[in-house]
């Protein structure tokens, strides 16, 4: 086998890879779910913001 | 130890927020100079002449504006999706001080000649060991962070600095392979046409991936953040990154079109160039359409304005490109002034708006401010980039189809119709327009740091921003 063969393979292997994370994120129904909690990760600490801006400096929760 | 802790790291995302800035204003000052240099050559003083000035110019608006705001969001980003503090305080502090010394370096060596003569990577060798140990202190502090996380999930902005910071570490370290010679001249480690394409395999990834996957991830985090509501398609962003990283890499031949280079490569070149329109697409229409069913928030929010008109000259850059990555297309584009309007359609309309609006977010929050100093100045400032933008972009495509016709076009016996010096004089009128565009851009960064320093000036240093645990089923 000479490299070139070796290098087909790797371009193959890579676009199978790829076409498995496509259907990875949309084809897995599981996922969706995951994915969706993902998405609202930035919105997960609203205190430390409240901080940040100067509304609350005790981090104190305060209802949302 | 738990004390600190229980708090973000916010003063290194400070220093370095401050500095994008200032070094904003620099780099773009530089790039007003040579614009007027053009116009006017008795401008060009001794050893200050475009030619030198030149590389210091991109070298600042790239490395030191651009890092500057990469570094500053990244870490503010890193911490907050992660629920931790940074990995090492000390190690962070390293990359500030670290990264300015490159900046100064920077400054010094290159209106001094000193230079290996590689676009965009034509600092001396051992300023280019000083990067590599900075960025490698900056790898472990943000994967360090990864790695600490407080939630089970790595949200995509950090695979998008991640995949920037791995991919940039790998680019320096292969095209800055040289063999030193004095302490300020070394040569390449690579000859004649692999040397081109080393370069360029370099200069292309540096595009992709210092200016595009780190700017990425300030848009999937604050553009979400700005619009408070979460990304259009999370499934779309993971696609969306991957699509990237599989073929950028491959892309640098389109800077070698009808040169030594094997044919072979060129096509292979243009195809992969053709290809990222898909992805650069996909990402833009994600970032835009995070924005769908709120777009009255595009109205009054300047913030927002500078976020979203990014991604349309994001949209409109990575179209342009992958049309200009086309041979025939090429013949026409190549070397004239429409490369030069097309790169700052890039770097002025989506890599500096979009961390011009990341830092308008992020300065009142370091500083315990509910907002900005002057939110109506921020809109001046989003008014006076734009014209300036449209100004710089639209001169350069016209002087640059020009000169690319005037050089092609031949008599009938087959003799050239214009000598080279009839396109300088035809692109002048072009050229001071431009230089207009760009002395615009430069005053809104200026309208920009009078709003930082009175923000600044009635605030305080926030540093007890607390880790919480994180709280995603409130959300």
């Amino acid at each position: 086998m000479d490299i070139n063969d070796l290098r087909s393979i790797v371009t193959v292997v890579s676009l199978l890879t790829f076409l498995g994370i496509v259907w990875w994120a949309y084809g897995v129904k599981g996922n969706k779910k995951r994915f969706e909690e993902a998405a609202m990760l930035p919105f997960t600490d609203e205190e430390a913001d409240r901080a940040e801006l100067g509304q609350d400096r005790n981090g104190q929760r305060k209802a949302s | 130890m738990s004390e600190t802790q229980s708090t973000y790291n916010y003063k290194v995302v400070r220093q370095f927020a401050i500095m994008t800035v200032i070094w904003g204003i620099v780099g773009m000052l530089v790039g007003v100079i040579i614009a007027a240099q053009l116009v006017w050559p008795e401008l060009n003083l001794g050893f200050l002449h475009f030619g030198r000035l030149r590389p210091l110019h991109t070298n600042a608006v790239i490395f030191a504006f651009g890092g500057c705001a990469l570094f500053a969001t990244s870490y503010y980003v890193v911490q907050r999706t992660c629920h931790t503090r940074l990995f090492s305080d000390g190690l962070a502090a390293f990359t500030f001080w670290g990264w300015q010394l490159v900046i100064v370096l920077a400054a010094v060596t290159l209106p001094l000649g000193m230079t290996s003569g590689k676009e965009y990577a034509e600092l001396e060798w051992p300023i280019d060991i000083l990067i590599t140990l900075v960025w490698v202190a900056y790898a472990v502090v943000f994967f360090g962070t990864i790695a600490k996380r407080k939630v089970s999930h790595i949200y995509v902005a950090n695979w998008f600095y991640g995949g920037f910071i791995l991919a940039v570490a790998l680019l320096h370290v292969v095209n800055s392979a040289e063999i030193p010679v004095t302490l300020t001249k070394s040569y390449s480690a690579y000859a004649g046409v692999q040397d081109a394409m080393v370069q360029w395999w370099y200069g292309h990834n540096a595009v992709g991936f210092f200016l595009t996957a780190g700017f990425l991830g300030m848009m999937y985090y604050f553009v979400p953040k700005q619009a408070e509501r979460p990304v259009y398609s999370y499934r779309l962003s993971v696609v969306h990154f991957w699509a990237l990283i599989f073929t950028y890499m491959w892309a640098g031949p389109h800077h070698l079109h009808y040169t030594a280079l094997p044919d072979w490569t060129q096509s292979v070149g243009m195809l992969f160039s053709l290809i990222l329109l898909a992805p650069s697409w996909g990402g833009m229409i994600n970032g835009v359409m995070t924005l769908s069913g709120a777009w009255h928030k595009l109205r009054d929010d300047p913030i927002l304005k500078f976020l979203i008109t990014s991604l349309s000259f994001y949209g409109m850059s990575t179209f342009e490109g992958p049309m200009m990555a086309i041979k025939t297309v090429n013949a026409l584009s190549h070397y004239t002034d429409w490369t030069v309007g097309h790169v700052h359609s890039g770097a002025l309309g989506w890599v500096a708006m979009i961390s011009i609006g990341s830092i308008y977010y992020l300065l009142p929050r370091l500083f315990g401010k509910s907002e900005m100093f002057s939110v109506r100045l921020i809109t001046v400032h989003f008014w006076v980039a734009t014209i300036g933008v449209v100004l710089y972009i639209a001169s350069m495509w016209i002087s640059g189809v020009m000169q690319g016709l005037m050089w092609r076009a031949v008599n009938a016996d087959g003799t050239l119709t214009y000598s080279f010096v009839e396109s300088v004089k035809a692109s002048y009128p072009f050229w001071a327009i431009r230089f207009l565009g760009g002395v615009l851009f430069l005053t809104g960064m200026l309208v920009m740091a009078y709003n930082m320093f009175k923000t600044i000036a009635g605030g305080r240093s926030v540093d007890d921003a607390r880790v919480l645990v994180p709280a995603a089923h409130h959300a």
